[in-house]
């Protein structure tokens, strides 16, 4: 039996029984790319249609059927390499790989094989331990196969070509990964980039995101790769992990047995938590790629990525950057604060006139808390941002007291009214008088004659007791910094 | 009353459109042909009935518009034609009703040309004799048990014998100029882009361009005019002005310059080509052309080099035919079963050797030595035309190395056969424009033809000369219709 | 190089047509006569040549990104050998 552990805060090993093994790890994602129509066709991408009803003559290879380019989908690809700081090949071309698959029309997968229409690049994560580099080897263009549907019939298998066709981007990583953790951080990050640049949606559910993962292992101190294993088409975060965590632990195994990793693709079964082996599928696999007769290469201008550089927004990492600098708040809040546009955007509406570090803590506290609990994005946000900073100014500006604010924001939740206009109407404004404080007060300690002697007595405790009287007699109202004063000056 | 199907399509238009007769008698003498011809097995799908609709349709309408007003045209199975049953000549597709119109086609009818039937083909148009189709062997009208060339055999022969005024077929290596020399008739080879490639059946997609045979080399610009243009659906078609080409159509063709190419002069040339040939250059001279010797050094790389680059595309253009969207289906116990007897009993031994020539090239450890090699000697073949058009406007050769030959002679020999089309195959490796003229005949009394290659765009100056020879030439196609 | 009955059977599995015994002896005589015909190329140094890539002087046109096809799924499986009035039918995929 071999045992995973985190040997330290900084590195993820496996201890097998002879040796200590690190884990490497390189990503294949495919991403969906956002546009309107496939990638050759111009039928809908849309998610969920009728089975078969998003498919042209092209889609379904119908003889003498041609593939003709959606300059958007190239676009969404350029802006995605420029996103992740890559090489943009001015010249690219499309490859056919040949294999025969029933949901695989043609009969071969439209992609890129030598010429990819993006080069190296990177992405950087940010770890406990710190920032971690992750290169990336290339980007490039193909067609997503449809979909065979295997459970709805005992002798026969369904196809839908829905899918087929759709454009992909394969985002192929460097083996640079070296646990499941930096695996999660690198896919988040990956899906954050690319939905700040709206060049794919991110759905992990609906697909729109999916990865290969391949896996090895060696000694650690060891600097040649192991064999590796490629697990295909996983297709959430939660299952590229465990699938790496087992993988890795059958390498070890076999290693430790003296036995070889055979390289392999191999798939994980999502209800056993294992990898298996794919190889009497495989067994004729010799995909033949040679470039498509029926397209000529892609040669893209400069003016073209010049635009679309004009046109990128500002990206996670540059964000983050700008907002510990300018905004004074911490690489985890920033962090937390950049990893969707949307949230980042909501954080920059509030802050236009409330303080900065109280409204990043309201947002990644009560409004996330909504948020997660009603299972719905920032972008729908039932309290504004306007109303959200004006809370927080009645807070500063203390008008009200942290503890009402709440009370306010529950209501605010169910009607996203003016905060103002609810403290008002619910009489909630803070009690900053001292006259008025201090009759409450003196009340109170009229009271509580015996509390006041012990106190005196030297029961210090009993402060405690007075506040909390004196909060409920002014209805949670009174100014608490004034009645901490008051009743210390009333009490020596 | 004159036989309307000796008629040339030029002559069909004015007697049509002067009413000198309708486009029902003119479509009721080929149907009426056709029907007394299936000896020669050149119709796949006979489409008479709907032919005589639009006739009368045309005919009541009485508006003579486009290039080709109520003229029925019959065109090779290799063009996807609506609700019209499209077999390419293969067993695989002998149940396929396209949904939709070629573009090519389609342009023919805007032209006021309507559908006549399907002719016949090699399977897949891999063939150079007509003898790989499902549908049978085609005859030429020259002669019972004669091959009509391939892989158009089914339109050579059927315009040869006045079974169709003019047609349209698709050359990938020679599939519409060696037939044409083989039945006398004109095929054209456009420059590849010249013609939308959207809705026919691929066979090898660098490589395939359809285009016109017919009578005359006036017909030939008339059909080539109403079929070329560029189309957004194929993006290998090129955005070029498409000329008229009958009304520049002139046989004034002084000093051009017209170059010989002397490794066309093959081993065992039949001494009747290489007479022909001179009397080709000869006619040219008497036209005013100059005349000048040129080197294509790469010639004799170019059919091992087709014979690489045609079945590697083909092998990857056919893997669609599974049984599962289309066409034929056979039993199998799972998929890869299905697949496997679909695709045996579906395609016939021709196709299946080029497929399994063409996976062979491209699998891996041989992609390098064979497909990568084959396209590097294709770059030196372009560059030989390209340096040769540097000083000569077109180059003059013979279409075939030899006539037409007898069924069953060189169906066992499969190099054997790929010989036929050695002075054909490089214009399609360099995407030229070609043309090929009956010149003559051989002792055996079989038609023989001529071919001029031209530059890139330029059918304008291959058609011109082609219409200087032919003045002089004065071919007769002198057929006995002995089938009927 | 001649081309012997193993790799006949194995390009045959990539392309997936079954032959028998009989048709991959006729087979390994007509494909060796080819290839023996196409290797006459090795006798051309190439060493310096860049491959073709495209016959035609242009580069690849593009298509705005709009949707004009779709929701003909009649058309679609019309021709389909067999079907349901929604999806392509094929014999079980073994895994
Ligand atoms: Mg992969
Ligand atoms: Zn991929």
């Amino acid at each position: 039996m071999v045992e995973i552990m985190t040997e330290n805060k900084f590195d993820y090993f496996i201890n097998g029984e002879k040796n200590k093994w690190e884990v490497i790890i390189g990503l294949e994602v495919h991403a969906q790319v956002l546009s309107k129509s496939k990638l050759f066709s111009s039928s809908s991408t849309k998610f969920g249609a009728e089975p078969n009803t998003q498919v042209s003559l092209v889609d379904s290879a119908l003889p003498g059927m041609l593939p003709v380019i959606n300059q958007f989908c190239i676009e969404q690809s350029i802006k995605t390499g420029l996103g992740l700081k890559a090489k943009i090949n001015r010249h690219s071309v499309f490859d056919r790989k040949n294999y025969f698959y029933a949901d695989l029309p043609q009969g071969y997968q439209i992609s890129q094989y030598k010429n990819p229409i993006v080069g190296e690049g990177e992405v950087i994560l940010d770890m406990p331990y710190g920032t971690k580099k992750i290169g990336i080897e290339r980007l490039h263009l193909e067609q997503d196969a449809g979909k065979s549907i295997h459970d709805m019939d005992p002798e026969n298998t369904f196809v839908d070509l829905n899918r087929s066709g759709i454009a992909l981007m394969e985002i192929v990583s460097k083996p640079d990964l070296r646990s499941p953790e930096e695996v999660n951080a690198y896919v988040k990050k990956l899906r954050s980039i690319m939905r700040y640049l709206a060049t794919c949606d991110g759905n992990m559910q609906e697909g729109s995101l999916r990865a290969d993962v391949n896996v090895s292992v060696r000694k650690v101190g060891d600097i040649k790769y192991g064999t590796r294993c490629e697990i295909k088409n996983v297709n959430s975060i939660k299952f590229m992990q465990m699938a790496i965590e087992y993988e890795a632990k059958r390498q070890v195994e076999l290693l430790e047995d003296g036995k070889a990793v055979d390289q392999e693709t191999r798939l994980f079964d999502t209800k056993k938590n294992k990898t298996k082996s794919m190889r009497l599928k495989e067994e004729a696999h010799d995909y033949r790629y040679f470039p498509d007769p029926d397209l000529l290469p892609l040669e893209i201008d400069k003016s073209l990525i010049d635009k679309l550089k004009k046109t990128l927004p500002e990206l996670p990492d540059e964000k983050k950057d700008r907002f510990m600098k300018i905004y004074n708040i911490s690489a985890y809040e920033a962090n937390i604060l950049v990893s969707e546009k949307e949230i980042s955007d909501y954080y920059e509406e509030v802050i236009k006139q409330a303080d900065k570090k109280l409204a990043a803590n309201w947002i990644m506290g009560d409004l996330f808390a909504v948020l997660n609990k009603k299972n719905i994005s920032i972008a729908r946000s039932p309290v504004s941002p306007k109303n959200l900073s004006i809370l927080i100014n009645l807070i500063s500006s203390e008008e009200i007291s942290g503890r009402i604010a709440k009370e306010v924001f529950e209501i605010m939740i169910e009607k996203d009214d003016n905060p103002k206009v609810i403290v008002e109407s619910k009489g909630l404004r803070q009690q900053s008088d001292p006259i008025e404080l201090e009759k409450i007060i003196t009340e109170i300690l009229t009271k509580n004659k015996d509390k006041v002697a012990q106190y005196k007595n030297g029961k210090e405790k009993l402060f405690g007791f007075f506040i909390g009287q004196v909060m409920k007699s002014s209805g949670g109202r009174a100014n608490p910094k004034l009645v901490n004063e008051i009743l210390k000056s009333k009490l020596k | 009353m004159t036989d309307l199907t000796n008629f040339s399509i030029v002559d069909l238009v004015n007697g049509i459109k002067n009413k000198d007769f309708t486009s029902e008698e003119v479509t009721k003498s080929f149907i009426k042909n056709a029907e007394n011809s299936d000896k020669l097995n050149a119709y796949i799908t006979k489409c008479f009935d709907e032919a005589l609709v639009s006739a009368k349709n045309f005919d009541k309408k009485n508006i003579s518009k486009g290039l080709l007003p109520g003229i029925p045209i019959a065109v090779k199975d290799m063009f996807c034609t609506k609700d019209v049953k499209t077999t390419a000549g293969s067993k695989i597709l002998n149940n396929f009703l396209p949904t939709y119109e070629s573009t090519v086609t389609n342009k023919l009818w805007l032209e006021g040309a309507f559908l006549l039937g399907k002719l016949n083909c090699d399977e897949f148009a891999m063939g150079s004799s007509n003898e790989t189709s499902f549908f049978g062997n085609v005859t030429n009208p020259f002669g019972d048990k004669i091959v009509p060339g391939g892989s158009s055999g089914g339109s050579a022969s059927a315009l040869a014998a006045n079974l169709t005024p003019a047609t349209i077929g698709t050359d990938t290596g020679g599939s519409i100029r060696q037939p044409a020399s083989f039945t006398g008739t004109v095929g054209l080879k456009p420059t590849y882009g010249r013609c939308s490639r959207w809705g026919i059946v691929a066979f090898a997609s660098s490589l395939d361009q359809a285009g016109p045979l017919t009578k005359t080399v006036e017909d030939c610009a008339l059909l080539l005019h109403a079929m070329s243009g560029y189309d957004p659906k194929d993006s290998t078609s090129v955005n070029i002005k498409v000329n008229d080409f009958s009304s520049n159509l002139t046989e004034k063709v002084k000093d051009l310059t017209i170059g010989i190419p002397k490794e066309y002069r093959v081993e065992d040339m039949p001494t009747e080509i290489d007479k022909l040939w001179k009397k080709g250059i000869d006619f040219l001279k008497d036209a005013g052309v100059v005349i000048k010797d040129i080197s294509l050094p790469h010639t004799m790389y170019a059919l091992p080099t087709y014979y690489i680059v045609a079945p590697a595309e083909a092998s990857s253009n056919l893997a669609r035919y599974d049984g599962v969207k289309y066409g034929h289906r056979s039993k199998g116990n799972n998929l890869i079963e299905m697949y496997e007897n679909t695709r045996s009993e579906g395609f016939g031994d021709e196709v299946k050797r080029r497929i399994l020539i063409g996976t062979y090239v491209l699998s891996s450890g041989y992609y390098d030595a064979y497909y990568l090699k084959a396209q590097k000697v294709r770059k030196l073949i372009k560059e030989d035309f390209d340096k040769a058009f540097n000083n000569v406007d077109a180059i003059l050769t013979p279409s075939t190395p030899s006539s037409a030959f007898k069924m069953g002679e060189k169906k066992d020999d499969p190099v054997s056969m790929y010989l036929n089309d050695i002075f054909t195959v490089p214009v399609n490796l360099a995407g030229l424009p070609a043309i090929s003229i009956p010149s003559g005949y051989d002792k055996n009394n079989l038609p023989l033809g001529l071919q001029l290659i031209g530059r890139p765009f330029d059918e304008q100056m291959i058609l011109n000369l082609s219409l200087a020879l032919q003045k002089r030439m004065n071919f007769k196609r002198n057929i006995k219709a002995w089938w009927k | 190089m001649s081309i012997d009955k193993e790799t006949i059977k194995h390009i045959s599995k990539l392309a997936r047509i079954s032959l028998d015994d009989k048709k991959i002896d006729n087979l390994s005589k007509d494909l060796s006569s080819i290839i023996k015909f196409i290797e006459k190329l090795n006798k051309l140094n190439t060493d310096d040549i860049k491959p073709l890539t495209s016959i035609i002087d242009a580069s690849l046109k593009y298509r705005k990104d709009e949707i004009l096809e779709g929701k003909i799924r009649e058309q679609i499986l019309k021709n389909s050998p067999e079907k349901t009035d929604e999806f392509f039918v094929v014999p079980k995929v073994v895994e």
